[in-house]
């Protein structure tokens, strides 16, 4: 079984590596952020499949911390640079 | 186990070019997007690698905060391209990188194969520090001395950070929206707790101090960026306290084991456990406050600018 | 392999084809609007799919609660940021494709 969960984190990974591509293709900004966002989820299913795979469950715990933390780079994007193009100069 | 080897190639082969994407990238939005990815890869790695407190920093810093960092940063200065360096300029940082790398790579290659390092020894003593996890007993006690002078290099960085970014403001953001304020309103306690729960195990499993601060310092920096949801407004001395408070607490208790007459740092038996983990708390609040202040500027800065009833106010 | 790990394959089986469908529709999809959708699928399904195949595998009712909060939290986190991602697009100016291509 652990050969299962393995060739699985196998796949989230190449997932990950596979949506790479969409980073480097945009064409606009909030493209390139989509694939983080993804990155985010199955980086939370790859450490959840290594702490069963290798007995780890304090992998468990790192997937939590990235859980919780996905939220904030897309609100960094949204709230900061977004549209700040088109608003130009911060007002003091 | 084949499919874990795979995966290793996979990251190994990924990693390093991932990182030579993010570097050479012109769109600069790209290239902050690639290194979220490359934090992502890191962690996995880490756990790859059987470290799963560094896995959690770089979950936490990696994939959560210098993406917050960059983003901000970028929205100061405009998603243009970066202007081009000359090649000359670029052919030097990479011999100067090269440089730096190469003997480190020696050094390892040099390495006995059967090279245990002091992995037993620290094991066998693990038992005698105040922690029962073994990087916390490092950190804490057989290497407490890094560990306090790298708090005190993080404070001077947030003053680095600070004086280079001057009174600058913050790009005034739209408003948060219904559904960013009820997400935030409902994990910020999660996430607070969670910073808790971390500092509490720290002493007996993967956790500790970076992790929960740099945990609770997203926590900060998300209710900033969402317009100061549940923030409370504190005088500027408070902030300077809370950043000076993790440095302050560990230099006391060094100091108090020097003058004792013991060696430095060097925890008395009964208290170990109960000193780690105030060191640890006030390291945590510092840590927290360090990520929130490299996000934000110095708010004695916004005060002297009268603007001490704007954005925390009226979005709270 | 144990009487839980053939109860886990099935729903591990599906979660790849959700991870695997979202992959496919973040490369293939034509605008950021679909793309997102397809985001969401492999966040909902493909994550909570491989929850519910490890819950069972892990044979312990801790461990699986701790996975189903997991997932709830990235469900949190992950509709509002496909939400905060979309409306900064809009901010941006970004038009969703119409009609067929």
């Amino acid at each position: 079984m652990t050969a299962v969960l393995g060739a699985f984190a196998l796949f989230c990974a190449a997932n990950v590596v596979a949506a790479l591509w969409r980073v480097l293709r945009g064409p606009t900004a909030a493209d390139r952020l989509l694939a983080p966002q993804l990155f985010g989820t199955t980086g939370i299913a790859v450490l959840l499949l290594l702490a069963e795979a290798l007995g780890a469950p304090s992998l468990r715990d790192v997937a939590v911390v990235l859980a919780l933390l996905a939220l904030v780079t897309a609100a960094a994007f949204a709230l900061r640079v977004a549209g700040s193009s088109a608003r130009g100069e911060p007002e003091p | 186990m084949t499919a874990g080897l795979a995966l290793d190639v996979l990251l190994a082969v990924a990693l390093p070019l991932v990182g030579l994407a993010a570097v050479l990238r012109r769109d600069l939005v790209q290239s902050v997007m690639l290194l979220f990815s490359l934090g992502v890869l890191l962690a996995i790695a880490w756990a790859r690698l059987g470290a799963p407190d560094i896995a959690m920093v770089e979950a936490a810093l990696g994939a959560g905060v210098t993406g917050v960092l960059f983003l901000s940063a970028l929205a100061r200065v405009g998603p243009d391209d970066a202007a081009p360096r000359a090649a000359s300029v670029r052919v030097a940082l990479a011999a100067l990188a090269a440089a730096a790398v190469a003997p480190v790579a020696l050094a390892v290659e040099a390495l006995p194969r059967a090279f245990e390092g002091l992995g037993r020894e620290v094991l066998a003593r693990v038992p005698e520090t105040g922690a029962t996890h073994p990087v916390t007993s490092v950190l804490l006690d057989f290497r407490g001395y890094d560990t306090l002078l790298e708090i005190a290099v993080l404070l001077l960085a947030v003053l680095g950070a600070w004086a280079a970014r001057g009174g600058a403001p913050s790009p005034r953001p739209p408003a948060p929206g219904p559904i960013l304020t009820a997400a935030v309103r409902l994990l910020l306690p999660l996430m607070v707790v969670v910073a808790g729960v971390l500092l509490w195990v720290g002493s007996s499993a993967p956790g500790g101090a970076f992790q929960a601060g740099t945990v609770l310092g997203t926590t900060l920096v998300l209710a900033t960026l969402s317009g100061g949801v549940a923030l409370p407004r504190v005088p500027p001395w408070v902030v300077r306290s809370m950043l000076a408070l993790g440095f302050a607490v560990f230099l006391a208790v060094a100091g108090a084991t020097a003058a004792s007459g013991r060696a430095l740092l060097r925890y008395p038996g009964a208290h170990a456990a109960g000193l780690l983990l105030a060191i640890e708390a006030a390291l945590t609040i510092s840590i927290a406050v360090v990520v929130w202040a490299l996000f934000e500027r110095d708010p004695e800065e916004r005060r002297a600018e009268g603007e001490a009833g704007g954005r925390e106010g009226e979005a709270a | 392999m144990t009487a839980l790990d053939w109860m886990a394959l099935p729903f591990l089986a599906a979660s790849a084809f959700f991870f695997l469908a979202g992959t496919v529709g973040l490369l293939r999809f034509p605008d950021l609007f679909t793309r997102l959708h397809a985001l969401a699928k492999a966040d909902n399904l493909g994550l909570g799919l491989a929850v519910v195949g490890l819950a069972i595998r892990s044979g312990s009712a801790a461990v699986a609660v701790k996975l189903v909060l997991t997932w709830l939290l990235a469900l949190v986190a992950s509709s509002t940021s496909c939400h905060l991602i979309a409306r900064g697009a809009r901010r941006e100016g970004v038009e969703p494709v119409r009609g067929r291509r």
